[in-house]
């Protein structure tokens, strides 16, 4: 029982991480219909900036300075790089942000070279916070969970509340109309853009102590953001951070309890075959949960195009 | 400024020539392991030690035979065993008699089985496999053969020591075994639940697991499990990523035993442990480093600090390679036949400058040494790892690991 509750808590910060990432992808996809995949590059960006400021300035400065570095970087990466694909058409926009990727991933490995960077926790938040039945829960995993929940809130509140959240979403439908009416829809692309990738820069400033920091750091977590959005629906931030949350969950528990296939299909009144290393299904048969954690949220992408194409809160049908 | 042009080639050619000329006399010794991609790192810190050792125990003190010296020729493998006979076929045709490799036990069976063949084939250029690193316990045993020689211990001679150590501990009941979901990880699985239930059949293995490699984003559904199951310490032969990932998460949430493990210092990762993993981390490795055994060593040390300021020698073993190498060819009297210098080698008593004796095991060419079990810790370090100020302390030492442990190893010689 207590585990559950620690599972739930874990869940979360997993949850919250991914919806950061998924929270930025999902406005560019919606609103330029790029699929912009050195997102996940801009995650590790964050981290190694973090760290190289946090030597010198503590983890504090890097906090606030390395998602705007970040987030000046992703502008610029529209500004200068998209915006001239753009008219091209969508290939070479996927093409340019695919080779975006891998530029960034070598760069990182230039200057910071492949090992493992000594990014650690602050010492204020290098505690345990509490504990569940022996289980304890770091104080950073609290602060992960404050700090996502904050930016979730900030993100529902200027984009539902304030004019430049009308503007945003009129211009995520309408591009051209919200032209027409004499805003300046590049200007706004470009600040999306922004705001994504310092979003995803944030990610990588509090992820980066927990999860490591390395090169192999963006390409971890890439596909599994597209899958989220996917999830979502596309261009809904209340679809990323549901999905988000469900894969948290779910990956979650999957790993924490060894629930073998073999006990599944008894429960469904099958029975085990007697000579199990000569079964063709023998594969089925041993598979544990905690094998097929990592699979499960592409399962559940597979199943939501199916039936339900838009997403769990798409709104859009193309 | 076209004769400024000339006479710039003029010289780089007599440059060249003159380079050329110098080295042919060199014993050359293929290093062939990775050098790009995500492996780099391990591949490229090995071959910094292999030409450090080879400048600093061999060239600088007059060579051998009377002034040869030992030349490192690096070939990239990419860590693909398919590359890897690319590049031994590139270093044969280069006249080199001598292969060295270590990362990847998937990459030295290749290696063994091509050698083996080729060296039936063409016995005026056989060549000799100096294996510093890759430890499948097979290449020893069923698929050993003349040419390949084994500087580490196998993945079961350090299990057993491991277990040796941890059996030690009256307070530890229950046992937790995780690892990668590859060959070597259910090697080092099954080598840990055969040597526990023999060694102490009170231990009770509370998890036995195996994770995607390289693939976990975050280890912390793992160690909820681990420390749920109430285990006294953690058996683990993760490397890189997946052992630092995996080591901070048991820890920050809330396991307090030992990790007993391979790999879990250098490239980075003694760094990124750092405070946290403090008298928390235990390795099996050859080679103790602090306290460091001899005044060589210290000297040797210090100079490999002094020439890659950020490096590690962090696989001690390949000095021995080289170090046996060299005996072995003096004793020969010769490099170029590799029969006569491979039956130096074997049965060959090395005394090694990180302490104690190498042993090459005649019947399977598997080196038995002193297995040493040391700490992750910042107290009576003498050289660290990563300039982090922690480094790995021995805390015991087992002598002459696994001297009369079995092998299938039924070796045919020339």
């Amino acid at each position: 029982m207590e585990l559950i509750l620690v599972n739930i808590i874990d869940g979360l910060v997993t949850g919250l991480l991914l919806f950061m990432l998924s929270a930025g992808l999902t406005l560019i996809f919606s609103m330029m219909g790029v699929l912009n995949f050195a997102h996940a590059s801009f995650y590790m960006l964050g981290a190694y900036f973090a760290y190289q400021i946090s030597i010198a300035l503590g983890f504090w400065v890097g906090l606030l300075v390395a998602p705007l570095i970040v987030g000046v970087m992703g502008a610029g990466v529209e500004r200068y790089g998209l915006r001239r694909v753009h008219q091209y058409g969508h290939v070479p926009e996927l093409i340019f942000t695919f080779g975006l990727a891998l530029l960034i991933e070598e760069l990182v490995q230039f200057i910071w070279g492949k090992n493992q960077m000594p990014y650690s926790i602050p010492e204020v938040l290098d505690f345990t916070a509490f504990s569940i039945a022996g289980n304890s829960i770091p104080a950073f995993k609290i602060f992960m969970i404050f700090t996502s929940v904050g930016i979730f809130i900030g993100l529902l509140f200027i984009l539902t509340k304030t004019r430049v959240g009308m503007i945003i979403q009129a211009a995520l439908s309408y591009p051209r109309t919200v032209e027409a009416l004499g805003h300046n829809v590049p200007l706004i692309f470009m600040g999306v853009f922004g705001v994504g990738t310092a979003l995803a820069g944030v990610a990588g400033v509090i992820a980066g102590p927990v999860l490591g920091t390395f090169p192999g750091m963006a390409f971890v977590l890439g596909s599994i953001v597209f899958v989220t959005i996917v999830i979502g629906g596309l261009g809904s931030l209340w679809g990323a951070l549901v999905a988000s949350l469900l894969i948290g969950w779910i990956t979650t528990f999957a790993k924490s309890y060894n629930i073998a296939m073999s006990d599944i299909l008894n429960g469904l009144g099958i029975a085990t075959p007697e000579n199990m290393s000569e079964n063709p299904l023998r594969d089925l048969w041993t598979v544990t949960s905690p094998q097929i954690a990592d699979i499960l949220p592409y399962i559940l992408m597979v199943l939501i195009l199916i039936f339900r194409p838009a997403g769990l809160f798409g709104k859009r049908e193309s | 400024m076209k004769n400024l042009t000339k006479l710039g080639v003029v010289s780089a050619l007599s440059l060249v020539i003159g380079a050329s000329a110098a080295f042919a006399e060199n014993i050359k010794i293929a290093f062939i392991d990775p050098l790009s991609g995500p492996f780099a790192s391990t591949g490229t810190n090995g071959l910094h030690q292999f030409e450090f050792a080879a400048d600093h125990m061999v060239n600088e003190k007059g060579g051998v035979l009377g002034g040869t010296n030992f030349e490192i020729v690096a070939f990239d493998n990419k860590i693909s065993p398919k590359e890897s006979l690319i590049q031994l076929q590139v270093a044969i045709d280069q006249g080199i008699r001598y292969i060295a490799q270590g990362n990847s036990s998937g990459v030295a069976n290749a290696l063994t089985e091509a050698i083996d063949k080729h060296n039936k084939r063409n016995p005026d250029s056989r060549v000799l496999f100096l294996n510093y690193a890759a430890v499948d316990p097979a290449l020893t045993n069923e698929k050993c053969n003349f040419w390949h020689f084994r500087f580490d211990a196998n993945a079961d001679i350090k299990m057993d020591a491991l277990t040796d150590v941890m059996a030690a501990d009256e307070n530890m009941k229950k046992v937790y075994i995780i690892g990668q979901d590859y060959s070597f990880g259910k090697a080092v699985a099954a080598a840990a639940v055969s040597n526990l239930a023999s060694k102490r059949s009170d231990v009770e293995i509370v998890g036995n697991e195996l994770h995607p490699i390289g693939k976990v984003k975050d280890f912390t559904p793992y160690s909820r499990k681990i420390v749920a199951s109430g285990a006294d310490a953690v058996i683990t032969g993760n490397w890189g990523a997946d052992m630092l990932g995996l080591g901070k998460s048991v820890i920050e949430n809330g396991f307090d035993g030992p990790i007993y493990t391979y790999y879990a210092a250098g490239s980075g990762i003694t760094a990124a442990f750092g405070e946290s993993a403090k008298g928390r981390i235990r390795l099996i490795s050859q080679g103790g480093i602090n306290p460091i055994a001899t005044d060589e060593a210290r000297a040797t040390y210090e100079a490999f600090e002094a020439k890659y300021p950020e490096g590690n020698i962090d696989q001690s073993r390949i000095f021995n390679v080289i170090g046996m190498l060299s005996q072995a060819i003096e004793a020969a009297g010769t490099a170029d036949d590799v029969v006569a210098v491979a039956k130096q080698l074997e049965g060959m008593e090395y005394e090694s400058m990180w302490g104690g004796k190498v042993f090459m095991r005649p019947q399977d060419h598997q080196a038995i040494q002193d297995m040493h079990v040391a700490v992750h810790t910042d107290e009576n370090i003498d050289f660290d790892y990563d300039l982090s100020g922690y480094g790995v302390l021995t805390e015991s030492t087992v002598e002459m690991a696994s001297m009369d442990s079995p092998t299938t190893c039924e070796m045919k010689r020339p």
